[in-house]
């Protein structure tokens, strides 16, 4: 059984430093185990948010060794052993303590979106898909909401303010969703462009690099909901039609 | 005199998790002004870790399905014990529940003509789980978050309800306090909905959160609610268990529900040897037959690896102790030799991903090791079938705190539905509640205050942490409270459960109240303790082996026992008190559908 130093960040908005803890960490283990041996044995009070503790709720993110990750999915044999493991919070988000942040910015930008508002159904009262039709919805409903394509996002986690006028990765996702639904039929298009600011995003991918449920949150659902943004607002020929004919 | 805030509603609902957020939907829809109040974050209850599906009688890959067959099913699988009104509501009402979350946006798996695709699982006749590969809970939780986030109910989010309030006998509200901030918040409340889940965190190897703790089957004890049916604990046959740290960790039913098959260090697909008399006549007892169940249904029995839960978990229990087990302690189940590459990624996308990530076994070419890991609580909060209301005016639960729908143990899928038929039901019935009440109920401050000083209280000790009382709790439950049980062991368990309350009370707990989860666990330890000893005692008292309960010293499933609920309720000191009940009777035509053959 080896030992192991984490370099867990502790403290609150006034402030905090980097404690060092060294316990054993038996063969398999994953970052959280590690984290819960700490708090079981030499910090009663480290604040750290979990739940499944399989990947599957997106409550246990956090930047290891710099490097934003579910610490439930984080084998400990990643890293070289000897060496101490940092694991900070989640930088875009403001820190309540020890691991834990305030996440209610999501929650506030979730209730902007227009609800999900669904054609007529069959006459048997209920609805016929083709399953091809239902896979890309289902791409972008396995999010976790792990907050960590929040977390990488250039435009809030080095610009706080953007916070204001900039959904983030997350919402593109979900606003995709609705859009590519078989059977929605709300138009959310002005509010993508104005209100969820599409137009800031960069494409730089870096939220589809640390989906871990391998969302293709750039190609699959930025993109294509920029490209509906384009082709209403800034179309030319549609922009000529629209003066010529005054709609 | 200690702080805190204090808010007015109509209805209060503990917990938003299935049941919660679909009581929460409907309290609202029947104008009550609603609030939720949950432990973690939105959207992070136990429901979104449910695998396999949801069941229900929709009739979609089998025409021959309905809501009789899936009530025999129900009634069988729980080996009788189960409310049967429940089962019938649960039953009739669960397949209009799924196309409603179909209405609100959720996007099930679709047979070839466009409908809801179904499949087969445990103990149920016809493939009947409606699915979103292996992740359906998380679209059903999302699927109601989603839709509530727009209706107007207030989410108190990290927020743990310690304490119900009465106004005489009947629901005044309740005491609790942000986890964030650690200040004290009351409620004034003319109902409250409990929809807390389950207990699971009292043992040691189990597929349960740290949320898990049993506060809702203790608020409801404390409050002076029956509960019922405490002694069946579901013991789920496949949780991971290798490397330990990932050990208890849930590994669908939905593999076997797909095609894949127990075996045991001989190879030997053993099940065929644990088939019990009672279900000997719908299950196949050849290999042949069991593999063409999975193509035709109608004409063929259903394999044996998929028997109810309790059958397998005690075989697999069995084949371990017999020598027969893998090299960690468990046995194997095998989809890699069964189903292609591409089918296993498709249909079971999260259960591949989870042993490639945590266990480096890649399951489309190599066994899985699982072994029993505890799952769920059938035991729970006694309620009226119809409106989910508890013995306690104002009182109501819903899901898996309450108790008497699942029996004595339940089959795969039928916790999802029942989270939604009773979810639905139990907000209905606490806003018609609500609105009845000519005034609305008194808070004593008084009480409210004795609360908040109580919750202080281990920051005052200075004894030992309250991860060591956990620890020894979890040992002790897992070692004399498990699948087997007897007498002597069970008898230790309560002398043993006896001292941990004694510990618990000294447990001090450092730092100060800002998101402190050792202090939150000194509190949660109270429950974890109060239905721990209710399970033993309940399980003392049951002297057969009957579903999830298994007593080694009476072995037999007794006629007599199949006629009687198991109470617990306060005794006037605060002691915990047990009681036979006679189980409802359940009207002719019903028990004439569990007569009829298939």
């Amino acid at each position: 059984m080896a030992e192991v130093t984490m370099r867990i960040f502790r403290g609150n908005a006034n402030g905090g430093e980097f404690v060092d803890y060294t316990v054993e960490a038996p063969e398999g283990q994953v970052v959280l185990d590690v984290i819960h041996t700490v708090q079981a044995t030499l910090a009663n009070d480290l604040a750290v948010r979990w739940n499944c503790k399989a990947g599957k709720c997106g409550s246990c993110s956090a930047e290891v060794n710099g490097k934003p990750r579910l610490m439930c999915m984080t084998r400990m044999n990643l890293f070289p052993p000897g060496e101490p493991i940092a694991v900070a919070p989640i930088k875009t988000f403001p820190l309540i303590r020890d691991l834990v942040t305030d996440v209610s910015f999501n929650f506030a930008v979730a209730k902007e979106i227009p609800a999900f508002k669904p054609r007529p159904p069959e006459a048997d009262g209920t609805y016929r898909m083709m399953q091809v039709d239902v896979d890309r919805g289902q791409e972008f409903r396995k999010c976790i909401e792990c907050f960590l394509c929040q977390d990488v996002c250039h435009v809030i986690r080095d610009h706080p303010e953007n916070k204001e006028r900039f959904f983030g990765p997350r919402f593109f996702v979900r606003l995709a969703e609705l859009e590519m639904h078989p059977l929605d039929m709300e138009d959310r298009t002005e509010l993508i462009r104005k209100a969820a600011g599409i137009g800031m995003c960069n494409i730089t991918k870096c939220c589809t690099e640390v989906c871990p449920e391998d969302i293709h949150i750039t190609d699959n659902a930025i993109i294509p909901l920029k490209e509906r943004v384009a082709d209403r607002y800034y179309d030319p020929f549609r922009w000529i039609f629209g003066k010529l004919t005054g709609k | 005199m200690p702080d805190y805030e204090t808010h007015d509603y109509d209805v209060v609902v503990v917990g938003a998790g299935g049941a919660g957020l679909r009581a929460a939907i409907e309290a609202s829809a029947q104008g009550a002004k609603t609030a939720l109040v949950c432990k973690s974050l939105l959207g992070k209850a136990h429901t979104v870790m449910a695998e396999g599906g949801i069941a229900a009688a929709l009739g979609n890959v089998y025409s021959e399905d309905n809501w009789q067959v899936h009530f025999r099913d129900t009634m069988r699988g729980g080996k009788m014990l189960n409310n049967w009104r429940m089962a019938e509501l649960h039953a009739r009402e669960a397949p209009e529940r799924v196309h409603e979350l179909e209405r609100w946006g959720a996007l099930f798996d679709r047979t070839k003509d466009g409908r809801i695709s179904q499949r087969a699982f445990g103990g149920h006749r016809f493939d009947r789980l409606a699915h979103v590969g292996d992740r359906t809970g998380l679209e059903m939780i999302r699927t109601l978050q989603q839709h509530a986030v727009h209706k107007g109910i207030d989410v108190f989010m990290e927020c743990t309800i310690s304490r119900l309030l009465k106004d005489g006998d009947r629901i005044s509200g309740a005491v609790g306090y942000w986890r964030e901030s650690g200040s004290v918040i009351v409620f004034r409340a003319k109902a409250v909905v409990l929809a807390t889940g389950g207990i699971g965190k009292a043992w040691k190897i189990t597929s349960n959160s740290w949320e898990y703790t049993g506060d809702g089957h203790s608020l409801a004890h404390w409050a002076g609610a029956d509960l019922i049916d405490m002694e069946f604990v579901q013991f789920h046959p496949t949780g991971m268990v290798w490397p330990p740290s990932v050990r208890g960790i849930l590994v669908t039913e939905g593999v076997r529900g797909e095609g894949g098959t127990l075996t045991n260090s001989e190879g030997e697909r053993f099940m065929f040897r644990y088939i019990p008399e009672f279900f000997r006549a719908e299950t196949a007892d050849t290999v042949e037959e069991a593999d063409r169940w999975f193509q035709d249904k109608n004409n063929n029995r259903r394999t044996p690896d998929l028997l109810p839960r309790d059958e397998v978990a005690r075989a697999i229990n069995a084949e371990v102790k017999a020598g027969r087990g893998s090299p960690h302690g468990g046995v194997y189940l095998d989809i890699a030799s069964r189903r292609s590459a591409e089918e296993i990624k498709r249909a079971l996308p999260s259960m591949y991903h989870q042993f490639k990530q945590l266990a480096d076994v890649d399951i489309t070419t190599t066994r899985m090791e699982i072994g029993p890991t505890c799952h769920y609580m059938m035991g729970g909060v006694r309620v009226d079938a119809d409106t989910a209301a508890s013995t306690v005016p104002g009182l109501f639960a819903a899901g898996e705190v309450a108790g008497g729908m699942h029996g004595a143990n339940r089959l795969g899928g039928n916790s999802l539905s029942d989270l939604l038929v009773f979810g639905r039901r139990a907000g209905l019935s606490a806003a018609e509640y609500a609105k009845s009440l000519a005034s609305a109920p008194r808070v004593n401050p008084q009480e409210a205050d004795a609360v908040a000083r109580e919750l202080a209280a281990p920051f005052e000790r200075d004894g030992e942490s309250p991860y060591a009382v956990q620890r020894d709790l979890q040992s002790a439950m897992q070692e004399l409270v498990g699948i087997i049980r007897t007498q002597p062991e069970l008898e230790e368990a309560l002398q043993k459960i006896q001292e941990l309350k004694e510990r618990a009370q000294h447990a001090g707990v450092e730092g100060n109240r800002q998101y402190n989860p050792g202090w939150h666990l000194a509190l949660d330890l109270q429950s974890l303790l109060t239905v721990s000893e209710a399970v033993t005692r309940a399980a003392l008292e049951r002297k057969e082996s009957r579903g999830a309960h298994t007593r080694d010293d009476f072995p037999k499933t007794e006629p007599e026992w199949g006629k009687v609920n198991i109470a617990v309720r306060q005794g006037p000191s605060g002691t915990m008190t047990i009681q036979k009940e006679p189980l409802p009777q359940m009207p002719g035509e019903l028990a004439a559908l569990l007569e009829e053959k298939k």
